[in-house]
């Protein structure tokens, strides 16, 4: 363990964070069992004013994953040097087991609470409660996920042992090490440019089709979660070296240091803005024959839709420069 | 989607409205919520610039220090060392060095004796670094008097006094002459106090040091890389311990936070209700208290930083230089080179502002759901 | 407009000290019309237009809003037909202490939205009707009494709610006072809107403003009459 305080300060609050929401899914259970909209009794009060307890945590912490996805990231980076062998944040995290996991369930978790959002936010808009019950079934589902979370990086942390000799990006990503990573890294820039254009302009169609005639919500939803990846690897493999200017350095999270002008936080945040709102638009599709939401759910989703694609054309827009105006050329 | 703007607006008029209604209260609240940033930023602060300070020290240090070591002691090493490691593949030079410590018992300091490579200064005299100049109110042509490893009295003209701002590093130098040093010090000619390599690939490193320690088995070659690791160890430790302290500070502010907040005023309760009855509903409420705990945090937050910015670059961190770096009566005012980092700030955000957020939201939670109807009564 | 059904409303249910403030409570308003509430202190005045108001729920029974039945909403919605549709006259003013006139007017029109010149516009509009331009800068606590309930009535209209609630609305006037608040009252009904007025003082049950004056004893209907 190292007594780092940026260390000390993601555990406290990570652990902070795992409880609340933990606290939040339990009162969520009690609301799926005790829920008796017809009653004009003092315990269905309760339970509706318990309601606004559970959107309020998980708003916060909605807020403080995303601050908590690119604090992990720059304290890996800040505290690499204490690493044999570590340059950035990917030595850090590949001193132990826990390291990559939990910045995937960082990033999962902070899909998970933005879309649990959308759904409340939808089920608001319903003078019944229409999805009182699948809304805190699913928190019930997802605070695990939270909790495991919090889990993973105590071991993380705590297995963090300065003697360990780790390896940096150049040597995770280089092709001599066959695993997923190298699989992304090495796949052939151009056409991998091509495949992220081709995704987003799918996108952009199934995004129109929904604006235009309200259908095809699934296949926007879906289209997302498949971009993010495809996203990701177009990052790691095409954007990286334009923006580093190094054919072989691949390095995702050093476009977050101040020597590239932050340009990583941007990025990152479009992409994972338009991820979650995309996302919400498949998610409320279920729930558009709703009586009570018949009304109120197209035009939510529509501005989903909206909103994930202006977010969507930033980030494919901030892709492109680098590799516009890049001393570095692939071809 | 205009309209939530004005009325976020709306409510955020209301909250700093309402705040400034209470100036005691919000007074004290903010007051010792910047106090606590203000310790933790400074902490931070601190070993952040202390760290970089012995990257900058450590970036003109030797890639590679060979020192002698007999059972485990340091002993000076034979000069000649230095040619057979100077042919080791990969060592393009090997230096000898001469360097060390001495203690003045009468101002009860330390001061860093150093034989420079290049531009010795004359026999009998010495270039002082600002800290001893302003210790033993020396200037330059002055005569200082050591005394040396037999007992005998030395004394050496101050030739020169080295300019401030090099900070940390040079307020407790003094440069000599080979000389000199030899006669204060007793070291036999032919012995010098360590050797310094260069090796250009750094991947050798590891290599070249593991052929001296082969072949020299009385030596102890360190790589500079693990002094600076072993530096940050050292200055993440401390600031570690400073943040755990700084941390049971948070925890008591938070129990204080907790306090405030669930201990709302009768006024305030009265006036939550009066606000659901002319129809403010929970949900505007609960953005009340949001940009409630908003503008405190904010304002704490600013001011805290700006604040611990201000005593760890200005003000010589008057109030923790004593505790991080051992009694030095050397460095009464040397300036940080400041430097402050993304990393930290959000550490300082992660360290106070979530636990205070977290323990309001049941209290603000509880407020806003009071009954609209118990103002009618 | 307003039809209350079998209303019931029990406090601290299922506990020892459960307490029955309304039983069987029915009757209905139409637009336009006054009613007074009359009763005892204790009667379940206060409780009554609480639940009427759209402020608290009903235990049992049902409440109807032009047709629509609003009883079981969720409290956003309630709340939202709350501050479109009622405007509340508290017996206490309820006014905000360390508030100026004119911001304790304006506060049930922010979780509107509404622009804060246009609000401000028609918050001193809304002053003026009661001769209080003078007094929109001035801290409420320095009002007197009048002109604190003048604030109050002001307050109540600004989001132009159709239905005035008021609540023991002459107990701290003396007889000048309250007669002026019922020659306010007369303006607002002539305006169009409709009153609810919940008193045990003759000034405003006798008045002849009452279309229609519903007595309660112990929480029950004791008697309703109408006026022609
Ligand atoms: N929150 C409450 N809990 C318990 N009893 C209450 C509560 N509110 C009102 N009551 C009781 O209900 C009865 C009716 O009160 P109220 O409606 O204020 O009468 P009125 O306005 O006619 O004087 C009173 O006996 C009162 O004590
Ligand atoms: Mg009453």
């Amino acid at each position: 363990m190292i007594l780092h305080p940026a260390l000390l300060a993601l555990e406290i609050s990570a652990l902070l964070c795992a409880t609340m929401v933990v606290y939040a899914a339990c009162f969520g259970m009690g609301i799926v069992r005790y829920w008796n909209l017809a009653s004009g009794s003092e315990t269905q009060l309760v339970l509706e004013r318990q309601t606004y307890l559970v959107s309020t945590v998980l708003s916060y912490f909605l807020a403080f994953q995303l601050v908590s996805l690119f604090l992990f990231i720059r304290t890996a980076d800040s505290i690499c040097h204490l690493f044999v062998g570590a340059m950035c944040a990917v030595g850090t995290l590949t001193v132990n087991a826990f390291g990559y996991p939990t910045l995937a369930l960082k990033l999962v978790n902070f899909l998970l609470a933005g879309l649990w959002l959308i759904l409340n936010h939808a089920d608001s808009r319903g003078y019944d409660y229409p999805l009182i019950r699948v809304k805190y079934l699913l928190l019930a589902l997802v605070a695990p996920f939270f909790a495991l979370e919090a889990g993973l990086q105590t071991l993380f942390f705590l297995n963090l042992d300065p003697d360990i000799i780790t390896s940096c990006c150049g040597a995770l990503f280089s092709p001599a090490s066959r695993n997923l990573a190298t699989e992304v890294v090495n796949a052939p820039p151009l056409p991998m440019l091509g495949i992220l254009y081709g995704s987003g302009v799918l996108l952009l169609l199934a995004g129109g089709a929904f604006l235009r005639r309200g259908i095809g919500g699934y296949l926007f939803g879906g289209a997302n979660l498949v971009h993010l990846a495809v996203a990701l690897a177009a990052v790691v493999s095409v954007v990286s070296p334009y923006l580093y200017e190094l054919p072989s350095h691949h390095c995702p999270f050093c476009i977050l240091d101040p020597e590239y002008y932050f340009f990583g936080y941007p990025l990152y945040l479009s992409l994972l803005i338009a991820a979650v709102t995309g996302m919400g638009v498949g998610l409320l599709q279920p729930f558009r024959k709703v009586a009570s939401l018949a009304e109120t759910l197209p035009a939510l989703q529509r501005r989903l839709v909206r909103i994930s694609l202006g977010a969507q054309a930033v980030f494919l827009i901030l892709c492109t420069l680098p590799v516009l105006f890049s001393a570095l050329s692939l071809r | 989607m205009a309209r939530g703007l004005d009325r976020q607006r709306h409510i955020l008029d209301f909250t700093l409205a309402a705040l400034l209604r209470r100036k005691g209260k919000t007074g004290a609240l903010v007051a010792v919520y910047t106090l606590v940033v203000f310790l933790l930023a400074s902490a931070l602060f601190f070993g952040h610039a202390l760290r970089r300070e012995a990257e900058l020290v450590l970036k003109d240090a030797p890639e590679i220090t060979v020192q002698r070591s007999l059972t485990g002691r340091y002993a000076p090493i034979p000069k000649e060392y230095a040619g057979a490691i100077g042919e080791i593949r990969g060592v393009s030079s090997a230096r000898p060095r001469l360097w060390g410590y001495y203690y003045d018992a009468n101002s009860r300091a330390n001061y860093t004796l150093v034989v420079p490579a290049e531009n010795q200064p004359d026999p009998g005299t010495i270039v002082i670094g600002s800290g001893i100049a302003t210790l033993r109110d020396a200037n330059p042509g002055d005569q200082i008097g050591f005394t040396g490893y037999d007992g005998a009295a030395q004394s050496y003209r101050v030739a020169r006094v080295l300019p401030e701002g090099a900070g940390l590093v040079s307020a407790d130098l003094i440069l000599i002459s080979e000389r000199d040093y030899r006669a204060l010090s007793g070291i036999p000619d032919g012995e010098a106090t360590d050797l310094v390599l260069t090796v250009h690939n750094a991947k050798e490193f590891a290599t070249v040091a593991e052929k001296i320690r082969q072949r020299f088995p009385d030596t102890r070659p360190i790589v500079r890389d693990e002094i600076l690791r072993t530096y940050d160890a050292l200055f993440n430790w401390r600031g570690g311990v400073v943040a755990v302290l700084s941390g049971m500070a948070g925890l008591a502010f938070v129990i204080f936070a907790w306090d405030k907040a669930t201990g709302l005023s009768a006024e305030e309760r009265k006036e939550i209700g009066v606000l659901k009855a002319v129809g403010w509903e929970t949900s505007d409420i609960l953005a009340m208290k949001f940009w409630e705990g908003i503008a405190v945090s904010f304002t704490a937050f600013l001011l805290g930083v700006t604040l611990g910015y201000l005593h760890v670059f200005w003000g010589g961190s008057f109030l923790f230089a004593p505790v991080l770096k051992g009694w030095s009566t050397l460095y009464p005012n040397f300036r940080l080179i400041p430097a402050v980092d993304f990393g930290e700030l959000g550490a300082i955000l992660f360290l106070v502002v979530v636990p205070y957020s977290v323990s309001t939201i049941v209290p603000s939670w509880r407020a806003a759901t009071i009954d609209p109807d118990a103002v009618l009564r | 407009m307003i039809s209350a059904r079998n209303i019931g409303k029990v406090f601290n249910q299922g506990r020892p000290n459960a307490f029955t403030a309304l039983k069987e409570v029915s009757f209905d308003l139409q637009r336009r019309e006054t009613t007074i509430l009359k009763g005892p202190s204790g009667s379940g005045k206060t409780t009554l237009l609480g639940i009427v108001g759209c402020m608290a729920r009903p235990t049992t029974g049902r409440i109807f809003l032009e047709e629509r039945e609003i009883t079981s909403l969720p409290e956003r919605f309630l709340t939202d037909i709350r501050r479109r549709s009622f405007g509340f006259i508290f017996q206490q003013f309820n006014l905000i202490r360390g508030m100026t006139a004119l911001e304790n007017v304006m506060i049930p029109a922010y979780p509107l939205g509404e622009r804060h010149a246009e609000l401000k516009r028609r918050a001193l509009a809304t002053l003026d009707l009661f001769d209080l331009a003078a007094k929109a800068e001035a801290k409420v606590e320095w009002l007197s009494g009048g002109e604190a309930q003048r604030v109050a009535i002001a307050r109540a209209l600004i989001n132009d709610p159709s239905v005035i609630i008021a609540d023991e609305p002459t107990a701290h006037l003396d007889l000048r006072l309250s007669e002026e608040f019922m020659a306010i009252m007369r303006r607002l009904k002539a305006d169009g809107k409709t009153l609810i007025l919940a008193s045990h003082d003759p000034i405003v049950y006798d008045s002849d403003l009452a279309d229609r004056v519903v007595e309660l004893r112990d929480g029950a209907v004791a008697g309703s009459a109408e006026r022609a």
